[in-house]
Formats: structure tokens, C-alpha cells, sequence
């Protein structure tokens, strides 16, 4: 007697047993001792394939159709032989662009289009909806039928139960907290589960010796094997129609429509894509792949026809054949094979429902929910540091609502399809995806439009040739939309469209669907070249052998803006692990010690859309990198197949280009030095003739002397006050000369201190006084009361002073000379105006007064004994001190030299 | 009847040196302190010979010399240029412009009168 | 890389050959109600047509490539 009890809690020890795996395996994966590197186990996980509805589904459509059950698995094996391209290069691609779901794969090859990333989880979500109830459908029937055990009660109705006695609810209950549990226990939200991998592989072994036992009861216990099977089957008029199949037209083609839809299906349902690409640790696992798995597909089904006929010839018409695996077991009271039964389709129920969801919340999660929270900027996303708790959260809340749909669907129309059909109308619904996925493994002239409009139609035309009529037939829709078409258009009528007929619906829903699709992708991809994003990326999946990065970024973040944003959907410490691991790579000590360039913003990107999707981390990148947008050259070289050509000479052109730059900047250093050397040649060629003025004098006065005897006593005064005077110019000269050079070089020797600015003006004014008397020049100072401090060398500005105040001397006129000089407080600065009434200076050349050996213009026809350095020297000391010097004058106006200096007020240094 | 020699000059004590020579040298004297008075004084004081000064307000020497040497009536006029600058290229440009010497500063005064007076009585 | 593209290109011939004997008219040839040591023919070939492509599939990549 099986108790109910009994049932459950041997139900419960079996998901403790995978729960206990998955820890396990995750213990060693962080351990580095990785269970799942195996590519048996990734075989063996690939056979998630089969659900509840290989386990009880195909001995129901054995008994219905005989061999026709076959195709959903010849398809897969075909694959297979194809995958060593296909699935090799899906691994590939997915590898490099951190893919997490078909979705995203999607997304991400059209441009990283939010659009098609949401509308293929879209489909997803209501194409594997029906998928999801079977599983339920089953799981609740198995344990109804199990706990009349030993009579063999066929359970009722779906949808007919009042909700709390409904054992579908409760499954759908227990399901979804148990994956909840499952497959989002890390507070990582990664899209790798290593643990739930190892759980799966487990499972593919339970449901694979489960149904093993059962068919070898059945064959060799029941029956004598097989030719005892197939013999009573023969002798039996109700099933020699099964030992063949329908030999017509429309026979074969539903046989190739079924197995066409089922390569396709094994490859693009989320869960398969899940496990064969996501979770996928080595591309070389592929390998043993390509045989073990439909090497399980062989096995798992070897014992199917054995069980229909003995069921069919076992029981009355009342027992459903979906039920057989469990009903045979317990027609012959065998209680422990009976449970195992129900153990294996347990366990086919829980993997597929685990894996599926866990897929379907990621494609929810980052490409539906994160797009339109990062879009509506919900201030949430912003004021939290940490995001990846909100990550995992959505993706629990996903997981929960997906099964809640799948347990409504159930209710609603469950009991109107075999489970063979609910299954067949997910795969055709996902097949929608092969255009656009397989299209743009090898195809790069898709564009994002082709992949919409593509997808959109195909989806359409499923929903309205299989989803509607399975309303229809479920009483939510009425019959006349399936008898009389839509708006009583004949043509219309969704299993007969245009008028089609002859086919079963599934083959008639994949031609119309994916003729659409096929169409609208070729030709709106066809109506316009792909942008740069697109050709960028479609270089990037279609060469995938070539390359094997992401679409680069021209530009870079630092990493104290990368690592932020990364521990925002990671968690701080799984980000700067990440990052620090980053670093090693690539030979650096130090996270810190980054370089914000392109290669980081690319590890970050692909940090970041393992846990957001690469659509999404493309927009959160994007918003740190300033990229420049591509150009059409880059285009150019995207879409140019030699383009690795055109990077070569791209390269030459580049160094060459270097080299005219370095020739170029040579040719002007060298200009630059001639011009220098030409300006020193210049200054030796004035200094000299400076110099050898006053030493020609000197030199003709001094021969005449010696050797001239009869020159009188006063001449020779004369004379020889004029040699002293010369020689006294030449050392001033050469004095200056050496200052100038000292001050120019910035070897001068400064004594700052606080100076007070009117003292020295003062002290300059009186010690000029005898020099101005001797003209007659009229001096006037105004000096203001108090002191005004300045920060600098007494000496020089006392040289200043005089520099100013003896020039003045000389461009006075002989008669009426008078020269003011004024000290004025402006602000925080102190103003110095010496003022002549001399000839003034005329515009253009009151700058080259400064200038040195340039002395006042063409105007004096009386050189003054200047040395031309005089106020070069100066406006250089005042400049040194953080001030400045300059002239205001007008031709026949005088001039007035000024200087501004800051004010020092509290002892602090002002230059 | 003695030469006559015109001193271009801006530096008042070159001026007075070579003044103080010529004379004794026996020469009539004219002085000039920039390349405009020395125009003038040529046409005026009609000398024999020029000691014309490079470096000068209004009018530099090689100017002064381009000038005289363009009017052929002036032909046997000798022309010394003085010059604090003594580079290559500055003598060749002054013996370009027809100087009939190039005297580089300082010079000596014996050399000096000599030359003079080799080019006024050598024609 | 070239025992690589051997053994891709032996299991591009294998997925034709499958394709090929799993399809109308292979499959039609087979689908007649007679015994193969009492298995029903359709059955008898379909299985085992499957487990030979399944052999040779594994051949191709265990093996592949070597002399």
C-alpha cells in the first residue's frame, strides 16, 4: 500500500537528494575541483531535452501513432551531427560576448537591440508557458493515479478541482519555491549554475534508469521481450496498424516537419540554449556531445513501443496512454517500480521546470525588466550601491510568476491537448528564434529590422494558427473562429489558412510561420545595409573563429568609475575579485593600477553582462565611456572582408604618417634654433658694436696723446676727461651686459624682503638730486602718507628707480626740464609713475623701448648716453617681483614710465 | 689748396677725434651728425673725401653712400666707411655700395690719416 | 586543423546521410508490415539505421583524423 505520505515525503527526500548535489558541486566548483568539466556530464545535461513528456508523453503517442513519437528525437541526433558547427560556434560567440540567454544572443548580434532582446523572452515566456503546465499536468496526474495505488483511477478533469484540493497547485507551489531555492541561491547573480548543471546530469541518469527498469519490467517481466511484444501486438487487430505508419504524403511530411521543428527546438528552447551554451565550461566538450546524447535519446526511447503495446494490451480503452509508464508497474502491484516510475518522471518534471525558469527569469530580468527600469531611470536603481540583491530578487519573483502562469494555463486548457502537443506547440513557438539565431551565425547581411520584423511576423502567425485554436478548443475563444476563419473569412480559418489543407497543425503552423518569418527577415535585412553597431557585431558572431572579443569600445573609464558600477550588479567583493583577477591578467599588481582604456571597459562590459545581459552593460558602459561615434571609414572596414588588409596598410599609413610629424616638428626645432642662434648672433654683433664705440674714443684720444707732443694743457684735459668718461661708460655697459644675462639666465641673486615701496622711491628721488640740479631739471614728488609694503629686493627696485628717473634726465630739454614722480595706492597694488616732460615716444616704438640696445627712436638727433639695456633690466626686475612695467606717451608730450607692484600686506610671500 | 674731408658721425666724441686729426693732417674740415646733414653738407661743403659713420639716426651710412654714389657728377669723391661692426658681410656690403674703404672700429689713428691721405693724393 | 576539418567534414555527411534514411522515400521503402526476426520492419530499420548513425557520429569525433 502506498501511502500518501509515503509519496511525498520520498518526493521531498528526492529534491533534497539534487539539492544536496548542487551544493556538493558547488563546493567543488569553488573549490577549483569543477564537477561538471566533464563532457560526460555535459551529455548527460543536455538531456534535460527530455521532460515529462518523453517520460510519460511518448508512450502515449507510441500508442496513438506507433512509431511516430520518433522524429521529436531523430531531430536532436541530426543536430547533434551538425552541432560540431553550430553548437561549437553558438559556445564560441556566447563565450566571447558573455551571452546569458537566447535572448541576449539575439540582442546582442543585431546591434545589442533592447527591442529584439525583449521580444524574443516575449515568446520565450508565452511559447514555453504551455510547456511549463505539461510539466505540471504530469507531475499532478502521476501522484493522483499513484496515491489510489493499487486501483488504477484515472484523474479527473483539469481545471474541475476546487483550487486547495487541486494537487496541480500544489505542485506548481512546491516547483516554484523549490527553484527558487535552487537556482537562485547565490547572492550572485551570474548566468553560470554549476551546481544546478551537476543536479540536472543527475537527474538525466534517474529518468533514463527509471524508465529503464520500467521497460525491462515490462518486456522481460511482463512479456518474454521484445518478438513476444511484438508478436501479441500482431496478433492483435486493434495494434497492427502501429507496426506501420501511414503511407501517404502527408504522413512523410509531418514526419519531416516534426523532426525539422525538433532540431531546430533542441538547440533554441531556453533551457537547451541554457545548457548547451550558457552553462557550457568547455567548447571542446561538444565532443563526446555529438554521440552521447543521442546515444541517451536511443536508449531512453528503445522500451517505448514495448510499454504502449503492453499497455494497450493491458488495459481498456479508459486509461489514458500517457500513463502507462506508471499504470503497467502498478496493474501488476510491483510498489517499488511503481515509485521509481513516478520518481523518474519527478525528476524529468523538476529538470525541465528548473532549468527553464531559471532561464526564462534571466531573459526576464535582463532583457525585459532591467532595459525598462534602466530606461525610466527609477531613482531606486540609482540610490542603491549594491543592485545584485534587486537582481536576484526580480529573478525570484520571475521564476515565481512564470510557474503561477504555467499552473493557470493548466487550468484553463490543459486537459484539451495530449502532452505531446502542448510540448510540439512550445517548439514550434521557439523555432520562431532559428531565422534570426541561425541566420545571424552565418549570415551577416541581418540587420535588427530583418530580426524584428522576422520574428513578429512568425510569432504572429503562431499565435493565430496554434495558440488561438488551442483557446478555441479549450472553450475561451468561440468554435466558429476555428470552423468559419476570422470575421467568418473562410480563408481565414487559422488551421486551414489560405485555404491549406491535408496537414496536421503543427506542420501547417511551422510552414505558414516560419514562411513569414523567413520572408520578412530576408527582406527587410535585405532593404537597407546593416548600420555599424550591426555590421560590427554580425563581424563578430559570423567570424567568430577570426576574432574572439567584443565589439572593441574606442574609448575608456577609469576603474574608479568601473569597479563601482560593477559591484552595483555584482556585489562588491565578487567585483573586485573580478577586477583584481582582471589586473593579474594582465601583469599588474594593483587593481588601481589600471589604465583607463578600452580593453578594461570591455572586461567591464563583459563583467556586466553576465549579470545584466550584453544589451543593458552595453548601455551602462556607454554611459561611462565617451566613445566617439564610428565613423564611415570604420564602417567601411567592418563591412570590407580584407579588412585585416586594410588594417595593414592602415598601419603603414599610420608610421609614415609619424614620421612626416617627427620630420616636421625636426624641421621646426631646427628653425627655432637657427632663429635662436640668429638672435644671439644679432645680440654679439650689438653688444660688440656697443662696446666698440666708447673703446674707439678711448682708443683715438688715447693714440693722440701719446703720440701727438704739441697739444696744448687744456686740450689734453679735455681729452683725456673724455677718455675717462668712455672708459667709465664701457664698464657700466659691461656691468649691465653681465646683469642682463644673470637676470635672463635666472642666476640672479635676489634679497626679497618687505619692502617699503615709498622709502625707496624717495631715497632714489634724493640720491639723483645732485644729477638733477646740474640740468636745472625740476623734480617733484608725491609721495603718500604712510607706508606701503612690497614684497621684494631693496636694491634692484632702488636700480629700477634710478633707471627711470636718469632716463628722464636725459630726454628733458636743457632749458625747463621738470620730471614728477607720483607713489598711488590702487586696490591691492601700488602704482610708480615717473613722469617727463621730454619729446615722448611714438606708438610703434613704445614697446621696443624695451627691447634691449634699442634706445628712444630716430627723433633724437642726440644719442644719449644709454647702453640701451637700462629698461629691458628693469621690466624684467618688476616682473620678477609679480608686476609690471610700461609706458604711456604721446609724441612731444612727454613720457611716463610706470610700474605696478602687488601689495604685501600680512608678512605672506605675494609672487 | 687742401683736400677737404666731410666727418659723418652721431658719437660727439668720434666726431671730435677725428676732427682733432684731419686738421692736423692738414685738411679743410666739414662735420656732419647724421646721414641727412651729411646730404647736405656734400652738396654744400663739396669734399674730397667722406669718413661716413655705418650706424646712424635718419639715414645709416650704407644709404648716405648708395645716394652719392648714384650721382655720377660725384664720381671721384672718395667714400671710407666707419663701422663698429665688423663682420664679413657688413665690409662687403660697404665696398659693395662703392666704398672706397672699410675702416672697422676702433681703428688706429696712424693707420687712419694714412689711408686718407693715400687715396686723396693717389687719386 | 586539418584532422579538424575531417572531422567536420565526415559529420556534414553523416547529417545528410540521416536526413537521407530518416525521410520519404528511404523510410517508405521500409514501411511494409513484415518481421525482422520479429521485429516489425519500420522499427527494425528506423532503430537501427538511428544506432549506426549514432556509432558512426561517435567514430568520426573519438576517431577522428587518425591514420
Amino acid at each position: 500500500m502506498l501511502q500518501d505520505w509515503v509519496v511525498v515525503v520520498v518526493s521531498f527526500a528526492y529534491l533534497g537528494v539534487l539539492f544536496a548535489i548542487a551544493y556538493w558541486a558547488d563546493r567543488r566548483a569553488d573549490g577549483g575541483r569543477s564537477v561538471i568539466a566533464s563532457p560526460t556530464v555535459y551529455a548527460l545535461s543536455l538531456a534535460v531535452y527530455c521532460t515529462t513528456w518523453t517520460f510519460y508523453g511518448s508512450v502515449g503517442r507510441a500508442a496513438a501513432t506507433g512509431i511516430g513519437f520518433l522524429p521529436i528525437y531523430l531531430g536532436p541526433t541530426l543536430t547533434l551531427a551538425l552541432g560540431w558547427f553550430v553548437m561549437r560556434k553558438m559556445v564560441r560567440v556566447a563565450k566571447a560576448n558573455r551571452i546569458t540567454s537566447i535572448a541576449d544572443f539575439v540582442a546582442s548580434r543585431y546591434g545589442k537591440s533592447q527591442l529584439l532582446g525583449g521580444l524574443v523572452t516575449v515568446i520565450a515566456v508565452i511559447g514555453v508557458i504551455p510547456y511549463i503546465a505539461l510539466q505540471l499536468k504530469a507531475v499532478s496526474n502521476s501522484f493522483t493515479i499513484l496515491i489510489s495505488y493499487p486501483e488504477i483511477v484515472m484523474p479527473a478533469k483539469g481545471g474541475t478541482a476546487p483550487l486547495l484540493q487541486d494537487s496541480a497547485f500544489y505542485v506548481a507551489i512546491i516547483l516554484a519555491v523549490f527553484t527558487i531555492l535552487f537556482g537562485t541561491r547565490h547572492m550572485d547573480a551570474t548566468e553560470r549554475h554549476e551546481g544546478m548543471v551537476a543536479a540536472i546530469a543527475f537527474e538525466s541518469v534517474v529518468k533514463l534508469l527509471a524508465f529503464f527498469v520500467v521497460g525491462i519490467f515490462v518486456t522481460y517481466g511482463i512479456y518474454d521481450g521484445f518478438v513476444d511484444v511484438f508478436d501479441r501486438a500482431q496478433a492483435s487487430a486493434r495494434l497492427t496498424s502501429l507496426m506501420t505508419t501511414r503511407d501517404s504524403a502527408a504522413s512523410y511530411g509531418s514526419w519531416a516537419a516534426l523532426t525539422f521543428l525538433s532540431m531546430l527546438s533542441v538547440l533554441l528552447l531556453p533551457r537547451q540554449f541554457q545548457i548547451a551554451v550558457v552553462e557550457n565550461v568547455d567548447e571542446s566538450h561538444v565532443r563526446r556531445a555529438v554521440w552521447l546524447f543521442p546515444l541517451y535519446l536511443f536508449l531512453i526511447n528503445i522500451f517505448v513501443l514495448p510499454i504502449a503495446i503492453g499497455g494497450l494490451l493491458r488495459f481498456p480503452a479508459g486509461v489514458d496512454a500517457d500513463t502507462f509508464v506508471l499504470t503497467l508497474p502498478m496493474a501488476h502491484h510491483e510498489q517499488t517500480i511503481t515509485l521509481l516510475a513516478f520518481i523518474g518522471g519527478l525528476s524529468a518534471a523538476t529538470g525541465m521546470v528548473i532549468v527553464e525558469t531559471i532561464a526564462l527569469s534571466t531573459m526576464v530580468c535582463n532583457d525585459l525588466v532591467m532595459p525598462a527600469l534602466l530606461r525610466m531611470r527609477v531613482r531606486a536603481l540609482h540610490a542603491r550601491h549594491d543592485l545584485s540583491g534587486l537582481l536576484l530578487g526580480i529573478r525570484r519573483w520571475a521564476i515565481g510568476i512564470l510557474v503561477l502562469l504555467g499552473y493557470v494555463y493548466f487550468r484553463a486548457a490543459g486537459e484539451a491537448y495530449a502532452l505531446v502537443s502542448i510540448g510540439l506547440m512550445s517548439f514550434a513557438a521557439v523555432a520562431q528564434f532559428a531565422p534570426a539565431v541561425i541566420g545571424g551565425l552565418y549570415w551577416k547581411g541581418g540587420t535588427r529590422g530583418g530580426a524584428l520584423a522576422g520574428l513578429l511576423a512568425g510569432f504572429v502567425v503562431w499565435i493565430y494558427t496554434l495558440l488561438l485554436p488551442s483557446f478555441a478548443k479549450s472553450g475561451w475563444l468561440p468554435v466558429e473562429f476555428m470552423t468559419g476563419g476570422l470575421f467568418g473569412i473562410d480563408v481565414l480559418r487559422p488551421q486551414q489558412l489560405f485555404g491549406l489543407q491535408g496537414l496536421d497543425e503543427i506542420t501547417h503552423c511551422l510552414l505558414w510561420s516560419l514562411l513569414a518569418n523567413i520572408g520578412a527577415y530576408l527582406g527587410v535585412s535585405l532593404a537597407r545595409m546593416p548600420n555599424a553597431g550591426e555590421a560590427s557585431q554580425a563581424t563578430l558572431f559570423v567570424d567568430a573563429k577570426e576574432r574572439d572579443s567584443v565589439a572593441a569600445w574606442r574609448g575608456g573609464a577609469a576603474v574608479a568609475e568601473l569597479l563601482p558600477l560593477a559591484s552595483r550588479f555584482l556585489g562588491p567583493d565578487r567585483a573586485r575579485e573580478a577586477f583584481e583577477r582582471h589586473a593579474r591578467d594582465r601583469g599588474l599588481a594593483r587593481v588601481d593600477d589600471l589604465p583607463a582604456d578600452a580593453r578594461l571597459a570591455q572586461f567591464a562590459e563583459g563583467l556586466l553582462a553576465g549579470a545584466i545581459g550584453s544589451a543593458s552593460a552595453r548601455v551602462m558602459i556607454a554611459s561611462l565611456v565617451q566613445e566617439e561615434p564610428l565613423g564611415l571609414d570604420e564602417v567601411m572596414d567592418i563591412l570590407d572582408e580584407a579588412s585585416q588588409v586594410r588594417a595593414h596598410s592602415r598601419e603603414l599609413e599610420e608610421k609614415s604618417l609619424e614620421l612626416e610629424q617627427a620630420t616636421a616638428e625636426l624641421r621646426a626645432a631646427n628653425a627655432q634654433l637657427r632663429e635662436l642662434d640668429r638672435m644671439k648672433d644679432d645680440f654679439i654683433s650689438t653688444v660688440s658694436h656697443e662696446l666698440r664705440t666708447p673703446l674707439t674714443s678711448i682708443r683715438a684720444f688715447s693714440e693722440m696723446l701719446l703720440e701727438d707732443p704739441d697739444i696744448g694743457l687744456d686740450e689734453r684735459k679735455r681729452f683725456l676727461g673724455i677718455v675717462v668718461a668712455e672708459a667709465g661708460r664701457l664698464s657700466r655697459l659691461i656691468n649691465q651686459i653681465l646683469d642682463m644675462a644673470r637676470l635672463e639666465s635666472g642666476r640672479a641673486e635676489w634679497t626679497t624682503e618687505s619692502v617699503d615701496l615709498p622709502a625707496v622711491v624717495g631715497a632714489s628721488v634724493e640720491s639723483l638730486g645732485q644729477m638733477f640740479r646740474d640740468k636745472g631739471v625740476e623734480v617733484s614728488v608725491d609721495l603718500p602718507a604712510g607706508p606701503i609694503t612690497v614684497f621684494a629686493d631693496r636694491d634692484r627696485l632702488t636700480q629700477v628707480m634710478i633707471n627711470l628717473l636718469s632716463n628722464a634726465q636725459k630726454f628733458v630739454p636743457d632749458d625747463g626740464g621738470c620730471v614728477a614722480v607720483a607713489v598711488r595706492r590702487t586696490g591691492n597694488s601700488v602704482l610708480v609713475a615717473v613722469d617727463d616732460n621730454g619729446p615722448g615716444i611714438a606708438a610703434e616704438d613704445r614697446e621696443l623701448v624695451f627691447e634691449k640696445f634699442r634706445q628712444g627712436g630716430n627723433v633724437l638727433t642726440d644719442k644719449p648716453h644709454g647702453t640701451g639695456l637700462g629698461l629691458p633690466i628693469s621690466r624684467q626686475i618688476i616682473e620678477y617681483f609679480g608686476g609690471r612695467l610700461w609706458v604711456e606717451s604721446a609724441p612731444g608730450q612727454g613720457a611716463k614710465f610706470q610700474f605696478m607692484l602687488p601689495i604685501h600686506d600680512d608678512g605672506a610671500p605675494t609672487t | 689748396m687742401a683736400k677737404k674731408v666731410l666727418i659723418v658721425d652721431d658719437e660727439p666724441n668720434i666726431v671730435l677725434s677725428l676732427e682733432f686729426l684731419m686738421k692736423k693732417a692738414g685738411f679743410e674740415v666739414a662735420v656732419a651728425r647724421d646721414g641727412e646733414e651729411a646730404l647736405a653738407q656734400v652738396a654744400a661743403f663739396g669734399p674730397d673725401l667722406v669718413l661716413l659713420d655705418v650706424m646712424m639716426p635718419k639715414k645709416s651710412g650704407y644709404e648716405v653712400c648708395e645716394i652719392l654714389r648714384a650721382d655720377p657728377s660725384r664720381a671721384g669723391m672718395k667714400i671710407v666707411m666707419l663701422s663698429a661692426k665688423g663682420r664679413d658681410t657688413e665690409v662687403a656690403k660697404g665696398m659693395a655700395l662703392g666704398a672706397d674703404a672699410y675702416v672697422t672700429k676702433p681703428f688706429s689713428t696712424k693707420d687712419l690719416v694714412a689711408q686718407v691721405a693715400g687715396l686723396l693724393n693717389g687719386g | 586543423m586539418m584532422r579538424s576539418r575531417l572531422v567536420a567534414q565526415r559529420l556534414a555527411a553523416l547529417f545528410l546521410l540521416g536526413c537521407l534514411l530518416f525521410n520519404y522515400p528511404l523510410l517508405a521503402l521500409f514501411n511494409r508490415d513484415i518481421e525482422v526476426l520479429g521485429i516489425p520492419l519500420l522499427y527494425a530499420y528506423v532503430f537501427g539505421a538511428w544506432l549506426a548513425l549514432i556509432v558512426l557520429m561517435a567514430l568520426a569525433v573519438e576517431r577522428g583524423g587518425r591514420p
